[in-house]
């Protein structure tokens, strides 16, 4: 099921290919990899290295979407992620039983998508009200306060403590947080969710969104409504978004404020433009790094002498040569190291530090 | 003056009864009705004064923002950063020296140094990439802020004041009437936080001057304007980049030890002051220091107000404001669209 979603791509060739002719073998060869990974890798690697890296990356695939097609960089991602996985701990069963509602599963899950929607696309409608830079700094500020409101509210969100417990349901019988079914789970998500950002980059909303981007007073005058495009992209992007935060209260079964603080809001931002911020790919790119970086900083750090708590600085330091000199990310260099292996002459230091 | 009150008659009348009802509220005793409903007139006047002051800070932190963003364009994000770093220069030199004063100046210095390298070597290196700009500063903050705990740990730091700034005094205004003796009793409030408060009038006012009254404000403001044309007719625009870099980026450092000496500084200070200066000059206006005096002013006193009669929601109360005035007036109360 991997690629189904790749679907549409109008080609006016005489022998029309397959879809699945159409994807190149790489793509293959890394979803065999991934499929087939649970039968050589440990536990700890399916559940904490992978499963973090799926959910991250699907945080940070929502704010690709919005930063890549629309031009908007939104810090709100983690925030949106972090209402659905609330909603998950509030509206069914958890620990603090005194404040959670203990609704059944096909409720609370479809509310938990629907909600994180509702408060993407009124964010998302204050924040387009706004255009670049402007953007980042009216998204942190809804982050925030929203972090500090979590943190003071004991009614609906339990306070600085939140809420612990948080399991998924027994679906099917099967416990979803043994680390096997887990994986599959994280990995079925994350490739629905990026098959559904190729899908819609192709679209005529996504080409829409993509044109508001390159040139918002043109496409007003095409008779494109350039608002209404860009909030239907943020309620697009927080389905991607909510499924990761579901995920992510499920992996570590509770949620509190310090889940969607500022410093998660900016690893998201961190992990997709380390990634690269112009494909779906990445994001997860971008997060299998960094959560490979937190997981082996003390053994890094360790080995140059350094005490293990200077992950940040590691990460701050990476993050600041990326966009010093890499800025569209990781798959940017790629990108530059094979054009420049393909033809010889060509120019070089695309787009680098000027 | 006479021109608005002609033209909307029935709003200048609404304004002028709310500042009545305003001043009534701040200087004349509450009847004991209006103490029944709202508490002591002590806690209202209390958490009036301490969002003024507080507004104060937020002001001396946010017009460095303000002002290197209306000139350059660069969102700083580690602004809050340069805040933290300030006040925790300011302890160890206090500290070391027991001068609370001389803090100031070193904090300044190499504050404001900081800043001049980074606009040096950083962001005049990627001028017009304000997106790549916003995101250096966020890694330089990340970076910073690790580096501050790796010296300075997770506890927190209180710098104190000096002796004669230390204790309370009494300000012009009645706190209640004894009802016994008959005579007024005056609202007593910590000396170090009305001083500050009017430091902070001072430094706006001096900046206001500058900006108006100096060529150096004028190459500033026009800057902000349209900076490809001041280049071309001759200024060497980098320069007064340079010092507003520097300026802002000092004046953050200061307010740094301001922050410390009537709070507290500890890790996550940083983006909370980050995020009082966005909601600041998001409220006020993006570039404008008279609008970034507002903007702390109301963020300021809806910070304590609500903290004080309504704590679960009072960043709600902020956001609320923020939200309002994007609805509203996207620019900012005092901002121009360019």
């Amino acid at each position: 099921m991997a690629m189904t979603d790749h679907a549409p791509v109008f080609l006016n060739r005489a022998e029309q290919k397959y879809w699945f002719e159409r994807i190149p073998a790489p793509w293959w060869a890394l979803a065999a990899v991934l499929v087939l990974l649970p039968f050589v890798a440990n536990n700890f690697w399916l559940f904490q290295i992978m499963g973090w890296t799926f959910i991250l990356g699907m945080i940070g695939l929502s704010l690709m979407f919005l930063a890549g097609y629309g031009g908007m960089v939104s810090l709100l991602q983690m925030t949106v992620a972090g209402v659905a996985g609330y909603m998950v701990a509030i509206l069914g069963p958890s620990g603090a039983a005194s404040v959670s509602l203990g609704l059944t599963w096909w409720i609370v899950i479809p509310a938990a998508f629907l909600i994180a929607a509702l408060f993407a696309t009124v964010s998302g409608a204050l924040a387009v009200r706004t255009e670049g830079i402007y953007t980042i700094m009216i998204t942190l500020a809804i982050a925030a306060a929203f972090f500090y409101f979590t943190r003071q509210n004991y009614t609906v969100f339990n306070g600085y403590s939140g809420f612990n417990l948080v399991l998924p349901p027994a679906l099917f019988g099967v416990n979803w947080r043994d680390p096997i079914p887990f994986y599959y789970l994280c990995l079925a998500l994350a490739t629905l969710s990026y098959g559904a950002v190729v899908y819609a980059s192709r679209s005529p909303f996504g080409l829409a969104l993509q044109g508001v981007r390159d040139n918002p007073r043109r496409m007003a005058a095409l008779g494109f409504n350039v608002t209404a495009h860009r909030i239907a992209a943020y309620a697009l992007a927080s389905v991607f978004a909510s499924a990761g935060g579901i995920l992510l209260v499920w992996q570590n079964a509770q949620i509190a404020p310090g889940t969607i603080g500022i410093p998660a809001a900016i690893d998201v931002l961190v992990v997709a433009v380390v990634g690269g911020m112009r494909r779906p790919l990445g994001p997860f790119i971008g997060a299998f790094i960094y959560v490979i970086l937190q997981v082996f900083s003390p053994d890094i750090l360790g080995f140059f002498g350094f005490s293990a708590e200077r992950f940040k600085l590691i990460i701050g330091l990476g993050f600041l040569a990326v966009v010093l000199f890499s800025p569209d990310g990781v798959l940017g260099l790629w990108d530059r190291w094979r054009s420049q292996r393909q033809r010889p002459d060509a120019d070089d230091g695309a787009g680098g530090a000027a | 003056m006479d021109d608005i009150i002609k033209r909307s008659p029935i709003r200048t009348l609404i304004v002028a009864i709310l500042i009545a009802i305003f001043l009534w509220l701040v200087f004349a005793p509450w009847p004991p009705e209006l103490v029944a409903k709202w508490g002591r007139k002590q806690i209202f006047l209390n958490a009036l004064l301490g969002g003024i002051t507080l507004g104060a800070l937020y002001f001396l932190v946010a017009a460095g923002f303000t002002l290197i963003f209306g000139l350059m364009r660069v969102v700083n994000l580690a602004h809050g950063s340069l805040f933290l770093l300030g006040g925790y220069l300011g302890y160890e030199v206090s500290s070391a020296t027991g001068s609370w004063f001389l803090a100031f100046p070193v904090v300044f210095i190499v504050v404001g140094l900081l800043g001049l390298l980074m606009q040096r070597f950083i962001f005049s290196k990627m001028e017009g990439e304000e997106l790549r700009q916003t995101l250096v500063s966020i890694g330089i903050s990340i970076v910073l802020a690790d580096i501050m705990l790796w010296f300075w740990g997770g506890q927190s730091y209180s710098i104190l004041a000096p002796a004669f700034l230390q204790g309370p005094m009494e300000l012009p205004i009645i706190n209640s009437i004894n009802a016994n003796t008959g005579l007024a009793n005056w609202l007593r409030y910590p000396s170090v936080r009305v001083w500050i408060l009017i430091a902070a009038i001072f430094i706006g006012v001096a900046m206001w001057l500058v900006m108006n009254r100096t060529a150096l404000g004028m190459l500033i403001r026009a800057g902000v304007d349209d900076r490809e044309m001041l280049a071309a007719s001759g200024v060497r625009i980098q320069l007064v980049f340079l010092a507003v870099f520097g300026f802002g980026a000092g004046l953050a450092g200061m307010a740094g030890i301001i922050g410390g000496t009537f709070q507290s500084l500890s890790p996550g200070e940083d983006t909370r002051f980050l995020l009082a200066s966005l909601v600041v000059v998001i409220v006020g206006g993006m570039g404008s220091i008279v609008g970034a005096a507002i903007g702390a002013l109301i963020i300021g006193v809806t910070e304590q107000m609500g903290f004080v009669y309504a704590p679960t929601y009072s960043v709600v109360f902020t956001f609320l404001i923020m939200a309002a005035v994007l609805a509203f007036r996207p620019q900012g109360l005092l901002g121009s669209r360019r």
